[in-house]
């Protein structure tokens, strides 16, 4: 996800909340009017440390000096376990492996995300872009406080005070523990304007720093959504109709309810849930369910279908403009040399490795929310209104997330461990299979790119047209109106190049199945027609696809470094090893400059990715090593999408329930990657999703240069690549 | 009727129904939630552990399988993380999300303790029954590396 408009704010708070209108606003409410809101958010071992002030609604200080610090985005594998604290760290003077990292309980108004208008959801690649001056502000107010109170304590100046290391040092030895002033401190007004370091002046920030999950990753405590474990809680299992929004007619629970463990079977407004003594009871007795549907309006879903109603339109669809220079239509009608092409992305499910789950807890008119989360004031206003309580009896704990990539944004799977546990009366644990978790997931929404450009007589194109067809997702989640431009659906459309007339469009249009935000979003379905076919004009005017591109990026330094050093990193050029092909792809996304080099072979009519070179320029970073991993993650999630990424439907019923049809990158297949990272002072850029979406246009480029075919559409299979 | 069998060099007697797959037993019954579920399937390696030194997919032995052997699961690994992979796990920073890893910690502990200089077809070969959605093959296979080479000075 990436920046939301204001007019997508029907559920949310409002989005006008500026940065500076965020941080008076945790400023008033760190001077001690929250006090004890945040408890919920932490850990026992935090809470058995003693007295806990609150500075301020980021760092939590015990008596004994147990520091917390709080990360008010969910932990999914991208880092901000470490990188949050880290930020405020800085300011704090504190040593990183010396403190306490506890996940935020749901308070937009403290720990929302500006960057996507408010909600405190972690998605967009902007934990970071988020964080970067907001935690350290926070760090250095907090800071001020314990040198105010320590020169409060001691009657000297405070210049002569310096904070180091969790410590307040003074002349003439004196000292004192944060812990020791923490009290004085949080009693402090908090100072609104705070200086903060010269970027030269970084101890953490900018350092490869280890992760401060990887031990709890190592050793099996780490605790996620499916090991919470609550006193007198049940297992559920839950029935869903094999239609995606089919409701439940009538079901015989007549078997179900004579099978070892189960304590009650209920019925929920998405299907029917089985209530036993363990997960394994539960499960094993919704098997013998039998359950009538009214399958509704999706039981004619067909993913051919819709993807030739997205191809044609629909006569209530519109035409967004998204920008026009020029009059491109009337140059490519009027030019003896054009190019067309049609790129066609597939539905894709998210997958993450723990299958959705939630334990929740209803009792006495209260919600007790355990679980994966990437949206906290979502699940609490959602639960709340569902379940007819007030938000603010609504408490939400955010485990570990076994993966996210966009799917646990939604809510629908808290949302029923909740009415379950209001059903029974009891605290309940609903864990899906892998099954329901591919079979009813939000599917990343199919797109139709419809291109043409008309080439002059350098080769240079003098005009391009580009429109994506796709489906909102934002109209869904956030109620974008039909009418606004959809801004997690122009992502990368318009590339870099310098082309004098253009026209950019974007068509909505509703093919019928709930489609949801998938890692990078529309940049992944942007860049593949573009990088693909800028790619076909360097063809079409027989120039080496990396020396056209940079002859149309005279004026776009930031673009063309990455994309040269791209080149030369992967000797371009040069010849490749026997047998080997490159190709080349560049982007900008989420303030990240990219490019990616992909090195294949071909192997019995599909691509064999061997290396991937990968050049990023993102300005600051807050811990380098992680965002090597985060692109090394990104390059093998998009080549599982690349190369076997496709979800189909069939009479509603998604055709794909596990592994064996729904292929993952393995290691045996997971190419060498090899990344610089161009050191910069620029504003920090997001790296937990832009390589996602550069390396499907990188190996496709490739497999052009092996093969002499243009594959205009993903996943690159044997028969895709043989009918392109 | 219970199952009697250990699991990490204590006797257990279990009291799930035979059928029932051995990851629930122990993750539910034994209360060890360290080995994780993700397919069902035996199709992703997030349950793997060992049975009678050899790895298994727990989410598809039905218990009975497992009567009077040795079942070890990621928690048989030292909890101070000393053990030669979990230093290297530590040391290449190799877990992103984390879920799949304890299973791939008993898949790669499997192979070195049969190999203790793998090649990277041979690391290939023990490993690529480990889906990681996090892509974090590259690293699990550099630590792999590291913790062979310290085993074999040791």
């Amino acid at each position: 996800m990436s920046h939301t408009t204001s007019a997508d704010s029907s559920r949310q708070p409002a989005s006008g909340v500026s940065r500076r209108g965020f941080l008076q606003t945790s400023a008033v409410a760190s001077g001690g009017l929250m006090v004890g809101v945040n408890l919920a958010g932490l850990s026992a071992d935090a809470l058995a440390a003693g007295t806990l002030h609150t500075p301020n609604a980021w760092v939590h200080i015990a008596d004994d000096n147990t520091i917390t610090l709080l990360s008010a985005r969910s932990e999914m594998g991208q880092g901000v376990y470490t990188s949050m604290p880290m930020l405020i760290a800085e300011e704090l003077n504190v040593d990183i492996r010396q403190i306490k990292v506890a996940i935020a309980p749901p308070n937009a108004k403290l720990y929302g995300n500006a960057l996507l208008g408010g909600p405190q959801l972690t998605g967009g690649s902007s934990s970071v872009r988020d964080g970067w001056d907001k935690l350290r502000t926070a760090g250095a107010q907090v800071r001020e406080m314990l040198l105010s109170a320590a020169a409060d304590s001691w009657k000297v100046d405070r210049a002569s005070l310096k904070a180091e290391n969790g410590m307040i040092i003074g002349p003439k030895g004196k000292k004192a523990t944060y812990g020791q002033l923490a009290a004085a401190a949080s009693k402090l007004p908090v100072p609104e304007k705070v200086a903060l370091k010269d970027p030269s002046a970084f101890r953490i920030l900018g350092k490869r720093t280890k992760r401060l999950d990887t031990p709890a990753k190592t050793n099996g405590t780490a605790e996620f959504g499916i090991d919470v474990k609550l006193p007198g809680m049940v297992y559920a299992s839950l029935e869903q109709c094999p239609v995606i929004g089919g409701t439940v007619k009538s079901f015989d629970a007549g078997k179900a309810k004579t099978m070892p463990g189960v304590i009650d079977i209920v019925q929920i407004p998405d299907g029917v849930a089985v209530v036993a003594d363990t997960y394994w009871h539960a499960k094993k007795a919704r098997e013998a369910l039998s359950v009538q549907w009214d399958e509704g309006a999706g039981a004619t879903l067909d993913d051919k279908a819709m993807l030739d109603g997205i191809r044609a339109g629909a006569p209530g669809d519109k035409v967004l403009p998204l920008k026009a220079v020029g009059d491109a239509d009337a140059v490519i009608k009027a030019s003896t040399k054009v190019v067309k092409a049609e790129y066609v992305m597939p539905l894709l499910s998210h997958s993450p490795l723990e299958p959705m789950n939630f334990t929740a807890h209803y009792h006495d008119g209260k919600v007790d929310l355990i679980g994966p989360t990437q949206w906290q004031d979502g699940a609490q206003g959602t639960v709340a209104k569902l379940l007819d309580v007030k938000p603010e009896d609504v408490s939400v704990k955010t485990t570990f997330l076994g993966g996210g990539f966009g799917r646990r944004i939604d809510l629908d799977f808290i949302v029923q461990a909740a009415q379950i546990s209001k059903a029974v009366n009891k605290p309940v644990k609903l864990l899906w299979t892998r099954e329901d978790d591919m079979t009813h997931d939000f599917y990343r929404p199919q797109s139709v790119h419809q291109m043409a450009a008309a080439l002059g007589d350098d080769g240079k194109p003098t005009a391009m047209t580009f429109r994506m067809v796709s489906q909102s997702i934002t109209g869904r989640v956030f109620g974008l109106p039909l009418e606004a431009q959809d801004p997690l659906m122009t992502e990368a459309a318009m590339a870099a190049y310098e082309i004098p007339a253009t026209r950019h469009d974007i068509v909505k249009h509703d093919a019928g199945l709930r489609v949801g935000y998938w890692r990078s979003v529309s940049h992944a379905l942007n860049a593949f027609a573009n990088e693909g076919f800028i790619d076909e004009c360097a063809v079409a005017a027989g120039k080496d696809p990396y020396l056209y591109r940079m002859s149309l990026l005279t004026r776009q330094p930031r673009f063309a470094n990455v994309l040269k050093m791209a080149a030369e990193k992967s000797g371009w050029g040069t010849p490749a090893p026997a047998g080997r092909f490159r190709g080349i792809a560049l982007m900008e996304g989420y303030d990240t400059y990219m490019a990616q080099v992909a090195e294949i072979s071909d192997k019995d009519g599909v691509p064999v990715v061997h290396k991937v070179t990968v050049v990023a320029d993102l300005g600051r970073m807050v811990n380098p090593d992680t965002v090597e991993a985060q692109i090394e993650s990104s390059i093998i999630f998009g080549l599982t999408a690349a190369l076997y990424g496709e979800i189909n439907v069939d009479k509603g019923r998604v055709q794909q329930t596990n592994f064996d049809k729904y292929q993952i990158v393995r290691m045996n297949e997971a190419p060498a990657i090899v990344i610089t990272l161009v050191q910069s002072n620029e504003k920090p850029g997001g790296i937990g999703e832009p390589a996602t979406a550069l390396i499907g246009p990188a190996v496709a480029n490739a497999l052009f240069a092996a093969t002499g075919k243009r594959v205009r559409r993903m996943p690159f299979t044997a028969e895709n690549i043989k009918t392109a | 009727m219970t199952t009697r069998f250990a699991v990490n060099g204590k006797t257990v007697d279990v009291k799930a129904e035979p059928d029932t797959p051995l990851l629930w037993v122990i993750r539910d019954e034994i209360g060890l939630t360290g080995t994780k579920f993700g397919c069902g399937a035996a199709l992703c390696g997030a349950c793997t552990v060992h049975l009678d030194g050899a790895p298994i997919r727990s989410c598809i032995t039905p218990v009975s399988a497992v009567a009077g052997k040795k079942v070890a699961t990621i928690e048989s690994l030292p909890h101070n993380n000393s053990h030669p992979l979990q230093k290297a796990w530590i040391a290449h920073d190799v877990p992103q999300c984390g879920y799949c890893q304890s299973g791939q910690l008993m898949s790669a502990a499997a192979l070195l303790r049969s190999n203790k200089n793998p090649s990277d077809a041979d690391i290939d070969a023990a490993m690529s029954g480990n889906i990681c959605r996090c892509g974090t093959y590259g690293r699990i296979k550099a630590a792999i590396k590291t913790a062979a080479a310290e085993m074999r000075k040791a």
